[in-house]
């Protein structure tokens, strides 16, 4: 008999709005605990009115709403408090958490409390011949997969956005919620003084996304690719070199070290294609790259090219859309 | 103030070679370095000493050589450095890693801040802050690219990104921050400080001197709950691209297909 079964997501809510890493975790869940023979449970932590019957819709069997004031906003103390009390109880086999930027910084301190390992940011999981879960996750700037075991129990790890499709959604699924209290709600040694957007888009979820980096010449000349953002529907982006030269917000930053996107077209105007540019783009569907230099890097991971002036191409692309509606 | 970073030496990424046949790293294909994003994190408690007179220590966990990243770490402005280095640290995955550092920590004792990169270049799992954090029982924030002020009880730092949001944070000291790239810019080391960089005593802990705050079993690959079993090194692809020239009609006509066929227009 096991001492622990059962797969357990820890559903994400955003301010009110369960995130849809939630549901991609819930659908490769749904695989594991299948392999497994286990139930698939979810657990999400929020204040009152979240939807969480979506949750039940979306694959889990059974799901815990740990319902309180105090996880309306994210903090990582609190949350872990309670998530690791939930799993002392619940005893899952398997923990998944989404990458995103809450899940990166409470992994951790989820993962050291139960003294159990932690694999970052997988990319794809699956269950060996012995049921254990192996973890695939890139490493060395995404220049190597590593395929990871974890010897302790539960077997924690977080996943990527956008690397698995959502559970099917089927309403006929039963409702399951069980309703609980936090066991903690005060953490003393941290405070949220304030919580601000500087910025009232999310460029992680953006269908188009236009780029620009060193081509161009002054922060003035952003105007005409933000008409051309328009016209697609899209966000700008940008490379490091822009942000640092202070011609927009970080927000906007896409690499590395800044936002890894996977929009459906990525035009990258006026960007050499340095790897760790590379790192943040390489996964979009689309890739249209528009530069001076032919020889420049970026046309090894384009899909279509110009080699051409941007002050004269994009103008021209602007124009030709108009005419276009 | 007593500042502690933490730092990890990592191979040249622009370098290091792939072994696509028998995935693996091949290590002796580049010079370590310090980690970039350890920079960052180096240069932020730097100008936190300058600012309160306080004392920068730097720790990393490596093989001996490390210690060069350490005279690197002192020139860069850090008073003290400290290599935990034991043949029973070597395999460590982040949780014995975390283990190992928060031992040293808790055996120096008196800390105000602890301050890590974002992640570091190899491993890029960005988890031993927020381990050690754990570990040591004190408040974390990850993504600071700002301290907004500190005193001798608490600080207050700006969150970049937590659900799509900035976050002014209060936390009591001590506390570990993790700190992105876009919270200063590095400086460049003087002469004089790497001329007496080379002179400096690194400070060597192995497991015998942390034996009160760690087990050996806790420690380097028996203590590491996650094992690495397969390394795929995948071949890049390059892509077929179709590169127009002087031809703007036939560029835009593909491109309007494309965005066409991916339903954008």
């Amino acid at each position: 008999m096991k001492t622990h079964s059962g797969v357990l997501v820890i559903a994400e809510q955003c301010f009110g709005d369960i995130h849809r890493v939630s549901y991609e975790l819930l659908g490769k869940g749904r695989e594991i605990s299948q392999k497994l023979g286990s139930p698939l449970y979810s657990l999400i932590l929020g204040g009152e009115g979240l939807n969480v019957e979506e949750l039940n819709y979306c694959g889990a069997d059974k799901v815990f709403y740990m319902k309180n004031k105090c996880f309306e906003k994210p903090e990582e103390f609190l949350f872990k408090e309670n998530i690791v009390r939930f799993i002392e109880e619940q005893k899952p086999e398997v923990v998944l958490i989404g990458a995103t930027s809450f899940g990166r910084s409470c992994a951790p301190r989820i993962a050291a409390s139960l003294k159990t390992g932690l694999t970052a940011d997988c990319t794809d999981l699956y269950v060996d011949e012995e049921g254990n879960l192996i973890q695939i996750r890139p490493a060395f700037s995404n220049n190597i997969l590593a395929h990871i075991k974890t010897i302790t129990i539960p077997q924690i790890a977080t996943i990527r956005y956008k690397e698995f499709n959502e559970g099917k959604r089927d309403t006929n699924r039963g409702i399951n919620i069980t309703v609980l209290d936090a066991y903690v709600s005060l953490n003393d040694k941290s405070e949220i003084i304030e919580i601000f957007k500087d910025s009232d888009f999310d460029i992680t979820e953006a269908k188009v996304v236009v780029s620009v980096g060193r081509g161009i010449k002054k922060k003035e000349d952003l105007e005409m690719f933000k008409e051309l953002v328009e016209l697609l529907g899209g966000h700008l982006g940008a490379s490091r070199a822009i942000v640092d030269a202070g011609f927009i917000g970080s927000a906007h930053q896409v690499g590395y070290s800044g936002s890894r996107v996977k929009p459906k077209v990525y035009i990258a105007c006026g960007i050499s294609g340095a790897p760790q540019h590379i790192a943040g783009m390489k996964e979009a569907e689309l890739i249209i790259a528009i530069n001076s230099d032919s020889s420049a890097p970026i046309f090894n991971y384009a899909d279509i090219g110009y080699v051409g002036d941007l002050y004269e191409i994009i103008p021209k692309m602007i124009q030709a859309l108009k005419n276009n509606k | 103030m007593k500042v502690v970073v933490l730092v990890k030496e990592v191979p040249d990424m622009g370098k290091v070679r792939f072994d696509t046949e028998k995935g693996v790293v091949d290590r002796s294909s580049a010079d370590a370095q310090i980690n970039p994003f350890d920079l960052n994190a180096l240069q932020a408690a730097v100008d936190l000493k300058n600012l309160y007179n306080g004392e920068v220590t730097v720790i990393t966990m490596g093989p001996l050589r490390a210690e060069r990243t350490l005279r690197d770490a002192y020139a860069r402005g850090a008073d003290n450095c400290v290599l935990l280095s034991d043949k029973h640290f070597s395999g460590a995955d982040t949780f014995a890693t975390s283990r190992t550092i928060a031992a040293y920590i808790s055996k120096l004792y008196d800390y105000d801040v602890i301050i890590c990169g974002e992640k570091s270049i190899d491993g890029d799992t960005a988890q031993v802050g927020g381990e050690v954090a754990d570990i040591l029982n004190i408040p974390h924030a990850y993504y600071v690219e700002k301290i907004n002020s500190i005193s001798d009880k608490e600080i207050v730092v700006t969150i970049n990104s937590l659900c799509g949001s900035k976050q002014l944070r209060k936390m009591k000291l001590p506390a570990l921050i993790s700190v992105t790239k876009n919270i200063n810019r590095n400086e460049l080391p003087t002469v004089k400080r790497k001329l007496k960089s080379l002179k400096i005593q690194v400070e060597k802990f192995g497991l015998s001197n942390l034996i009160d705050y760690i087990s050996e079993e806790d420690t380097g690959f028996k203590g590491s709950p996650t094992k690495v079993i397969k390394v795929v090194v995948p071949k890049e692809k390059i892509k077929e691209c179709k590169v127009y020239k002087d031809d703007f009609r036939g560029f835009f006509s593909d491109v309007l297909g494309a965005l066409k066929d991916k339903k954008v227009l």
